[in-house]
């Protein structure tokens, strides 16, 4: 099963793009401090804005900051908000599908009423409102306001999986031997919960960065807490577009550009798992096949068609 | 049997079951039902937002009007006037007041439209601001959003009618990697590279200012609208065309095996009449109701283009409001941007049960 998965050449590209970023998260920041003796703040005034070389392998800013350090940083705390805005709202996203799905009539239509709302009401603006009036907002509160905002679309798909579920022979079995629904939720359905929520997971992780990349382009955020959105920021805000130091704010971007690439990648391999006539692969296959079949048996002549007459 | 493939389409297949007496009266309803259903959801929405704009303020750690006066304080050096401390009094109300006071307080000035006057261009009014900023941006999400769905549309016809061939392995993939750039870096690179190295276009605002008289007859001035706007448009319709390529896409790859497809291929007529009169026309319908649905979800993105280019519309003045924290000016834009894209939900909802009658089941 875990062959299948991994053997489509887009899942396997789009985790493993995935995975590297996770990695570089986890050691960057001491890989920086420890071994290379550099924090965000560290200064080097012999080298300002000086381009990429050996001892600055990003270059430096205009005040002569190693940009790499900022980027090894920046990679921890945007996965950071990623994983902890994925984690939350899938959470909440399991919590209210379950419910809504498996408890039904009343509790069902005041949790759609409530999904409804969450999935019209604009997130990024309330994310702006909020992140204005408290100055210097810490990462935390960005991922759980975040999170508060991107639950919908799991909590409906899980609603669908749970109603469906709820009808299938084996969680009626389970309460006609009279276990108790807490326990039918947990210990039988979750599992199969899992198969959804994992892609969704993914998604969810990068609209995270992504959303918390657009506030910090508008200045929302801690300056001592780089991320990829706040560099850009900073490098825009420091005329590096002007002065041409490329170095600055290209590599933020491209690992937005990357991290988003790579979900968009392993949802398009899951989708093509899950629906066969979307695997280009097959439809090549299929159409060698037909072509091939055409040069045997002559063309259908449109006259003798079952249909009948054809105009 | 012509009919057969356009039969399918189900705007066409709509009247032909209305024609039973019976079914047709009980039809007409369910649209209105579902309507109403999502007029009340929006009022809710409505109501929602502007319940939040109101607690945000007063539930986060710093206290709004104190931060305004140290803000007026900061810019001018001097202590706000009696007029500047009325009007924080206004918006945020008298501190002795209950909660309950300020709330119908807001109510009130918000259903006269008061919004309160900007501390940036004090003594500006807040609403002529954005009413001067709005059509700016109405016409960068317009244009940007029309033309990325004609391009997605097409490519994505083109794409899905021979999934796996070689322009299909070539362009998706980039297709891929151009919907996960964000739009505000892409426009940095188009200013870094193209306005500032080569010199090509302008960096930033929206029309030569030494361009007179300012009027859409004169064409001098509209030229140069639409060589201002060209890189804001361009960063704007690379990352938006995406999504109408992959939806159009798989849309067709379902409906090239559709069985009247397959007739009209055997009829022998031309894979070019097959393609766009047969399958493209019935896998478009998603698109179409897509395109007035993602209208609202734009805003966003050209807010964030707009604050790269300094486009004098809404996003540049959100942006510019962020940074000195003006306050009444934020608040009376996002409360301007959640109704701009709720009117424009509701019009694709709208537009949905029009076009398609399977939304009704789902209602």
């Amino acid at each position: 099963m875990l062959r299948r998965f991994l053997g489509n050449p887009k899942v396997g590209i789009g985790l493993a793009i995935i995975g590297l970023f996770t990695l570089v998260a986890l050691l960057g920041k001491p890989f920086a401090a420890e071994i290379m003796g550099r924090t965000p703040q560290s200064i080097f005034p012999e080298a300002m804005g000086a381009s990429p070389s050996w001892t600055h392998p990003l270059g430096t800013t205009s005040s002569g900051q190693d940009v790499f350090t900022w980027m090894l940083y920046g990679t921890y705390n945007s996965m950071f908000v990623g994983f902890a805005s994925a984690i939350i709202a899938s959470a909440i996203g399991i919590a209210m599908g379950t419910a809504a799905g498996f408890l039904g009539g009343a509790v069902d239509r005041l949790l759609n009423g409530i999904i409804l709302i969450f999935q019209n009401l604009p997130s990024f603006p309330v994310l702006i409102i909020a992140a204005t009036f408290w100055r210097e907002m810490p990462l935390l509160v960005v991922s759980v306001l975040i999170g508060l905002f991107e639950w919908t679309g799991g909590a409906r798909r899980i609603r669908a999986q749970a109603l469906s579920l709820r009808g299938r022979d084996f969680t009626t079995a389970l309460r006609t031997i009279g276990e108790s629904k807490l326990r039918i939720v947990f210990v039988e359905v979750m599992p199969h919960l899992f198969g959804i929520l994992s892609p969704i997971f993914l998604t969810l992780i990068a609209a995270g960065v992504g959303m918390q990349a657009s506030m910090a382009m508008l200045g929302i955020g801690n300056a001592a807490e780089p991320s990829w959105g706040l560099i850009i920021n900073y490098a825009f805000g420091m005329n590096a577009l002007f002065r041409g130091m490329w170095w600055w704010f290209v590599p933020p971007g491209l690992c937005l550009a990357l991290l988003g690439f790579a979900t968009t990648m392993v949802n398009f391999g899951l989708d093509e798992i899950t629906n066969p006539t979307l695997s280009t692969r097959r439809m090549t296959l299929m159409r060698r096949f037909l072509k091939q079949n055409r040069r045997i048996t002559p063309r259908a002549d449109a006259s003798t068609t079952p249909t009948g007459a054809v105009s | 049997m012509t009919t057969s493939a356009t039969s399918t389409s189900p705007a066409s297949a709509a009247p032909a079951l209305d024609e039973t007496p019976s079914r047709g009266r009980r039809r007409v309803p369910p649209n209105l039902i579902f309507l109403a259903k999502r007029a009340v959801t929006y009022l809710a929405v409505f109501l929602v937002s502007v319940v939040l704009n109101f607690v945000l303020p007063r539930l986060m750690p710093n206290d709004p009007a104190q931060s305004m006066i140290r803000d007026i304080y900061d810019k001018t050096g001097q202590r706000p006037s009696e007029y500047q401390m009325s009007i924080i009094h206004n918006m945020y109300g008298d501190p002795n007041a209950s909660i309950w006071e300020q709330f119908w307080n807001y109510l009130v000035q918000l259903a006269h439209l008061d919004l309160g006057r900007s501390i940036m261009y004090y003594p500006m009014k807040v609403t002529d601001l954005i009413v001067q900023a709005l059509p700016w941006t109405v016409y960068l999400g317009l244009v940007s959003t029309l033309l990325g769905w004609l391009i997605g549309t097409y490519l994505g016809a083109r794409l899905g009618w021979r999934p796996g061939r070689l322009l299909d392995t070539i362009v998706t993939p980039f297709a891929m990697f151009f919907s996960s750039i964000p739009p505000f870096w892409l426009g940095l690179l188009l200013v870094w590279y193209l306005s500032y190295s080569k010199g090509l276009f302008p960096a930033q605002g929206a029309v030569n200012q030494r361009v007179r008289p300012a009027e859409l007859t004169n064409l001098d001035w509209v030229l140069s609208i639409a060589y201002h706007s060209l890189l804001p448009l361009v960063c704007l319709i690379v990352v938006g065309f995406t999504g109408w390529l992959f939806s159009m896409r798989n849309m067709m790859i379902t409906t090239v095996n559709e069985d009247y497809v397959h007739l009209a291929r055997a009829k022998g007529l031309t894979p070019e009449r097959v393609r766009n009169a047969y399958a493209a026309r019935n896998a478009l319908l998603p698109n179409v109701t897509g395109l007035a649905m993602s209208m609202g979800g734009v805003l966003m993105a050209v807010v964030l283009a707009e604050a790269v280019f300094i486009y004098p519309g809404l996003g540049g003045l959100i942006g510019a409001s962020t940074a000195v924290r003006d306050y009444p000016l934020m608040q009376a834009l996002l409360l301007i941007v959640i109704v701009l894209s709720l009117i424009f939900n509701f019009i694709a909802d709208s537009v949905y049960v029009l076009l398609d009658p399977r939304t009704r089941e789902g209602s």
